[in-house]
């Protein structure tokens, strides 16, 4: 079975600065990780790939140095890494970059399943899976936290919903978004590490995939970013003092008070 | 201080150091309290090829070479001592194997062992026989093509938890310890079963147990090496194994001094961090100092039995006294550093001083290892090239 897992790098969440005058993240001097809710996605492709056979292939659309984090992949169980990277890529909005990772994903040909993180650290938005979905013309099941089987062309999953849980199957090919409560991911291994150390990533460029310039970029993205601001805490609070009973029937009072009791 | 460690040796370090970050810190103080063994944590350690390490080549593993395997102890054991007991009993129990065993029993266990699937034990120790290992009474008679064991070996790591057990029974008693042979003997073999489960002062989420054998029938073929070879394999599978109790004492040495120095730091009393008066800073520049020591002694042990060192009792049996030596002080100083927090369960200095304490007893007491150690001395009459 061939798995493609679509990851991305992020800023670690702990320095998280944000440019006021441009509205972007600052990206210089901030330490760059897997997103981690794409760690999932990978440690479900390699438990896939140790169950049914077959070949992980990690793909990540960023600048150059995102070949670290394919390294990274591969370190923790994944067989290659393909970047997809070039200047005319710089400012592309889900859309485009869900168009130029489906456009990556065909050329990878012959896939049975595409696996992805939930949604990014960074922009939040959930939306690169289903949109590389789309494109490709395949179906997309979300928030998957079990796998059951994939057999006769068919996977059934288990995916979590507000509600709880939801039993489905999808015929193959397919997309997949996983949540956290798929697997623990697994710590790199010996292997691994001198896998990684000797593997030749391949970097494909937008002419390698036959990309139309309108359509990624700035030129490509329609999404348009108004504004980004760290929110302000406005959280005022009280402590109440006196004996448990006191304490109860201030409460009480300042509920009524507020009108919400 | 500069360690002239091999790229695979970097990577051996850092793959161990993250299991004991991710997986070790964050649950060590719960593992000890309820003595449960660290089964999701060793699974991790065999996924991340750490079993591979002390393995040949030849048998799916990373070239066995005794450097490599201290520093996945040492790495492990700065997390607890406990987890790391429960890898290195495993490489203990492997040695007779690795050592002596004939090439179709290599083929059959090592690989196993390699990925981590199956755990070993070595069991020499029994209730009438410690330091003087050769009173031990269990049997091994032959019979047609098996042998029938009789015994039971006691305060034996990883007993009940391991699926294979490297043990030392007398096959002919009259010989004394030249009657001694060195047997495989897999868990679920009609007649083996487990006694008493130890309840201990540290290493508590380890295993410790004893091993009872009555008319237990283990097949020829699992004779490790001659009839009456067993007490050399035993010598010798403690003088490889010794350097992982060393291993253990630097990393458990190291672990208390970063918690050490990282309290001291951010405690105040009279107005300032406890780390600023020089009877606290002394203490632990001495902490620090005895540490590398113990480290360079042990890695240039290590280096001297990977370059092909044939005898090497006495480099191993010097290095596991100081650096365990090392660790019970420097744990001891560590909980004195915290003052009275580090006495209470809310910090891990005061288990790392618990667990420091069986490193100066088990594979050899650290008196035992000075009468080694001295017997080599008057040898060698204390000369040095
Ligand atoms: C937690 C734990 C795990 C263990 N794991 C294993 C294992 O996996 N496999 C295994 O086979 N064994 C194992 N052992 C056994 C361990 O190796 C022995 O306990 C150790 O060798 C000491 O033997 P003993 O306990 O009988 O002490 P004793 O031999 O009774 O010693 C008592 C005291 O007398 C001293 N002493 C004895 N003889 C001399 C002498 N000639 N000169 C000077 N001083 C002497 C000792 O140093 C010690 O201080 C383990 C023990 C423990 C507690």
């Amino acid at each position: 079975m061939n798995i493609v897992v679509c990851i991305k790098q992020v800023p670690s969440t702990t320095e998280v600065k944000i440019n006021s005058e441009t509205n972007t993240l600052v990206r210089e001097g901030v330490e760059s990780i897997i997103n981690p809710f794409d760690t999932y996605a990978i440690e479900e492709g390699v438990r896939l790939k140790e169950r049914f056979g077959g070949k992980v292939t990690i793909l990540t659309m960023g600048p150059p140095q995102a070949d670290i984090a394919l390294k990274e992949c591969i370190e923790v169980g994944a067989d290659e890494g393909i970047l997809v990277s070039d200047r005319a890529f710089a400012g592309s909005d889900t859309l485009a970059t869900s168009y130029v990772l489906s456009k990556a994903i065909e050329k990878i040909g012959d896939y049975d399943l595409v696996i992805s993180g939930k949604q990014t650290m960074d922009g939040d938005t959930g939306q690169v899976g289903p949109g590389i979905a789309q494109r490709l013309g395949i179906p997309f099941v979300a928030y998957v936290s079990r796998v059951d089987d994939i057999s006769d062309g068919k996977m059934k999953a288990e995916r979590m919903i507000d509600e709880g849980h939801e039993v489905v199957e999808a015929p193959v090919p397919c997309v997949m978004s996983v949540s956290k409560e798929i697997n623990v991911p697994r710590l790199p291994s010996l292997r691994g590490k001198m896998k990684a150390k000797s593997a030749q990533l391949t970097v494909w460029s937008a002419q390698d995939l036959g990309i139309e310039d309108n359509k990624v970029g700035l030129a490509g993205s329609p999404t348009f970013v108004m504004q980004i601001f760290s929110p302000k805490r406005e959280r005022q609070s009280e402590m109440l003092e006196g004996s448990s009973a006191e304490q109860v029937s201030a409460l009480c009072d300042k509920l009524s008070e507020m009108k919400v009791v | 201080m500069e360690y002239f460690l091999d790229e695979q040796q970097k990577m051996i370090k850092e793959i161990a150091r993250n299991i004991t970050e991710e997986r070790i810190k964050p649950v060590r103080a719960e593992l000890d309290e309820k003595e449960e063994f660290p089964r999701e944590i060793i699974k991790e350690i065999a996924q991340a090829d750490l079993f591979r390490v002390f393995i040949p080549e030849e048998y799916e593993g990373f070239g066995a070479k005794c450097l490599d395997a201290c520093l996945a102890i040492e790495e492990l054991s700065r997390g607890c001592c406990g987890v790391s007991i429960c890898y290195a009993a495993v490489m203990l129990g492997t040695l007779p194997i690795i050592l002596f065993g004939s090439d179709e029993m290599k083929q059959k266990y090592l690989p196993q062992i390699a990925s981590g699937e199956r755990l070993v034990a070595f069991g020499l120790t029994e209730s009438g026989a410690g330091s003087d290992a050769g009173a031990m009474k269990t049997l091994a008679k032959l019979d047609g093509d098996s042998y029938i064991i009789n015994g039971t070996k006691q305060f034996i790591s990883n007993g009940g938890d391991a699926e294979i057990y490297s043990i030392i029974a007398l096959t002919n008693p009259a010989k004394g310890v030249r009657g001694a042979s060195a047997f495989v003997v897999e868990k679920d073999t009609p007649g083996f079963t487990f006694g008493k489960k130890e309840k201990k002062m540290g290493i508590r989420c380890s295993s410790t147990c004893e091993l009872v054998y009555h008319n237990c029938k283990v097949p020829k073929e699992n004779l490790i090496g001659k009839e009456g070879a067993g007490f050399i394999a035993t010598l010798k599978t403690l003088d490889g194994s010794r350097p992982g109790v060393a291993a253990q004492g630097v990393g458990l040495g190291q672990g208390a001094l970063e918690e050490a120095v990282a309290y001291a730091r951010q405690r105040v009393q009279f107005g300032q961090a406890v780390s600023s008066f020089q009877a606290v800073q002394h203490m632990l520049a001495d902490m620090a100092t005895q540490v590398e020591a113990a480290r360079l002694l042990l890695y240039a042990c290590a280096r001297t039995i990977d370059a092909g060192a044939t005898n090497y009792t006495e480099d191993g049996a010097m290095a596991k006294l100081f650096a365990t030596d090392m660790a019970m002080k420097v744990t001891t100083d560590a909980v004195q550093v915290f003052g009275g927090v580090g006495y209470t369960r809310d910090y891990p200095v005061e288990k790392m001083m618990r667990d420091a304490k069986i490193l100066q007893i088990y594979e050899g007491t650290n008196q035992i290892l000075r009468n080694d150690i001295i017997s080599h001395v008057y040898k060698r009459k204390a000369m040095r090239p």
